[in-house]
């Protein structure tokens, strides 16, 4: 029993099944002889990327697609969590506001990107923005969905103690909204590199969108897919970050003995 | 005693809006003077009002019709001279047991040093000193629930509000939860109104029992409870507390309810 725990549990399975994929994928390009422009060989791959990362011009690239996301996330997310406490706070707001955002929220964003990017044109700002309205959405609607989910009777409790309405908003209400505003973050985060992508493809001329863009162009397939993999391990790592700022604030939720073991 | 009356419930009544129009009359015509310092006790059986009435008393519900008065002063709304302890013990959880109980005081812009005495003093009473810094979680429900109580006691109220405290609770630990509750009524000499559903807890800390009836909630009988003070548990095992116990389930078997 002892061993069929250890071997489930250990690192021994997923390695073996890395190795499986890879290995199969590598032999089935060589023994198939695909084509380089169809589908690359991992090697191949893994080749492009030590190229890439040693390459300034690549740097160039990737931070100029960081800083997109960083900026529009970063944009977005403050505006929708703003938008949120307004229409929470004020019932006016909401009314006058809201059809909008239904309205605007049915719409995909990607469709709207050929539109900023005429109005604020090829540079950095048309992807921030793009990367911006992406991310405002989850925020907004997690923001105002946890600005009403705090428990009623931490509110009677706090109302019998006299606390006043914006007692209850501050010392309840806000921070109940904190867990459903971390899962609008990282919502928002993993959407922010989607939409800076998106962003240059309609039209850019810098950024790791514009250089897949030219890669595909040329047939690069393995460029192509190292550029695939930095961008999921830049979206791991972005998400990494926010899971690990939620575990600090929300620290009362969700702690690793709360989940049930499994065996 | 009405002239003294610390705590006055007159012709206090409440009818519910029902989501599909229609309206449940919860309460009718509650009567009820209590003395400074009295603990009363209520029961009756479920659905008749009683944590109606206490959410009225504790102004999170307005009433229909009649008056509370403390002191003579008509009661409008929360107010910083009653506590109320609920049954669950509703502590934030991203607060640690010293803010919790701290909390009506900061709500009500007491003094911070001073509360925090008082604070301290109150968990050190309640036997959780040391866990001032823990948080909730970190507690058993008995000891969350004592927290709770002195969260209710922090801004020094005169009237202490109950519903059920103890429900939740094991045998074992509501058995010493009440002594401890007695033991800190008989220190603090604060007012009580408990709501139970327990006959014998109803008993053993109560100078009066108002006993409750349904459709619509009133008050059918105050019993007067003769039992020396300091109550035991050992007491519960008297005859004459065999007698009370008999009277109170009278109560219960000809509302068709059968209690503990
Ligand atoms: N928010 C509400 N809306 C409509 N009816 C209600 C509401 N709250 C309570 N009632 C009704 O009022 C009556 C009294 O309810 P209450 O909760 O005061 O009873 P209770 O004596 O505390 O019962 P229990 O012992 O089960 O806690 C019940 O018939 C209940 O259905
Ligand atoms: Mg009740």
């Amino acid at each position: 029993m002892m061993r069929g725990r250890s071997l489930t549990a250990g690192p021994v399975l997923p390695v073996l099944m890395a190795v499986l994929v890879f290995g199969g994928w590598e032999a089935a390009v060589h023994l198939l002889s695909i084509s380089k422009i169809v589908l690359p060989p991992p090697s191949a791959i893994v080749l492009a990327l030590w190229e890439a990362v040693g390459s300034a011009e690549f740097h160039w690239h990737l931070l100029i697609t960081l800083w997109e996301i960083v900026a529009g996330f970063a944009l977005g997310s403050l505006g929708g969590l703003a938008l949120g406490f307004i229409v929470a706070l004020s019932p006016l707001a909401e009314r006058l506001v809201y059809p909008y955002i239904v309205a605007f929220q049915t719409l995909p964003k990607v469709a709207v990107a050929p539109i900023i990017v005429i109005w604020f044109g090829y540079g950095l700002s048309s992807k921030i923005i793009i990367t911006a309205t992406i991310a405002f959405f989850p925020l907004l609607a997690n923001t105002i969905m946890g600005l009403r989910a705090a428990p009623a009777d931490q509110i009677e409790m706090l109302v019998s103690c006299t606390a006043t309405r914006w007692q209850v908003f501050r010392m309840v209400r806000m921070m109940a909204a904190l867990p459903y505003i971390f899962v609008g973050l990282d919502v928002a985060i993993v959407l922010s590199v989607i939409g800076a992508i998106v962003g240059e493809f309609v039209g850019a001329k810098a950024g790791l969108g514009f250089l897949l863009m030219q890669k595909n162009f040329n047939f690069d397939m393995a460029g192509t897919f190292a550029i695939l993999v930095v961008l999921s391990l830049i979206g791991v790592v972005l998400h990494a970050i926010v899971q690990a700022v939620q575990r600090r604030v929300i620290f009362w939720m969700d702690t690793a003995g709360d989940r049930p073991v499994s065996l | 005693m009405a002239e003294g009356a610390f705590l006055r419930i007159s012709q206090v009544a409440k009818t519910y809006a029902a989501k599909d129009g229609s309206s449940v009359q919860a309460l009718t015509a509650i009567d009820l003077d209590i003395r400074e310092g009295e603990f009363v006790t209520v029961v009756g059986p479920s659905g008749c009002g009683k944590s109606t009435l206490l959410k009225i008393l504790a102004g999170l519900l307005p009433r229909s019709a009649g008056e509370v008065t403390i002191q003579g002063r008509p009661l409008a709304g929360p107010n910083p001279a009653l506590g109320v302890v609920f049954q669950a013990p509703v502590l934030l959880p991203w607060l640690t047991i010293l803010e919790n109980v701290m909390l009506p005081a900061k709500v009500q812009k007491l003094d911070p040093a001073l509360a925090r005495t008082r604070a301290r003093e109150l968990l050190a009473m309640a036997e959780l000193d040391g866990f001032e810094n823990r948080y909730p979680s970190e507690l058993s429900g008995g000891m969350q629930q004592r927290a709770g109580i002195c969260r209710a006691l922090v801004h020094d109220p005169s009237i202490l509000l109950m519903d059920e405290p103890f429900g939740a609770l094991d045998a074992m630990t509501r058995e010493t939860m009440n002594e401890e509750l007695q033991r800190i009524w008989s220190e603090k000499r604060k007012t009580v109104l408990l709501v139970t559903h327990s006959i014998p807890e109803a008993i053993y800390l109560a100078d009066r029992i108002v006993v409750m009836a349904p459709r619509p909630g009133h008050i059918v009988e105050v019993v007067e409870v003769d039992l020396p003070r300091p109550r035991t548990l050992d007491m519960q095992n008297t005859p004459e507390f065999g007698r009370y116990v008999r009277r109170l389930r009278e109560h219960f078997r000809a509302g068709g309810m059968v209690a503990a």
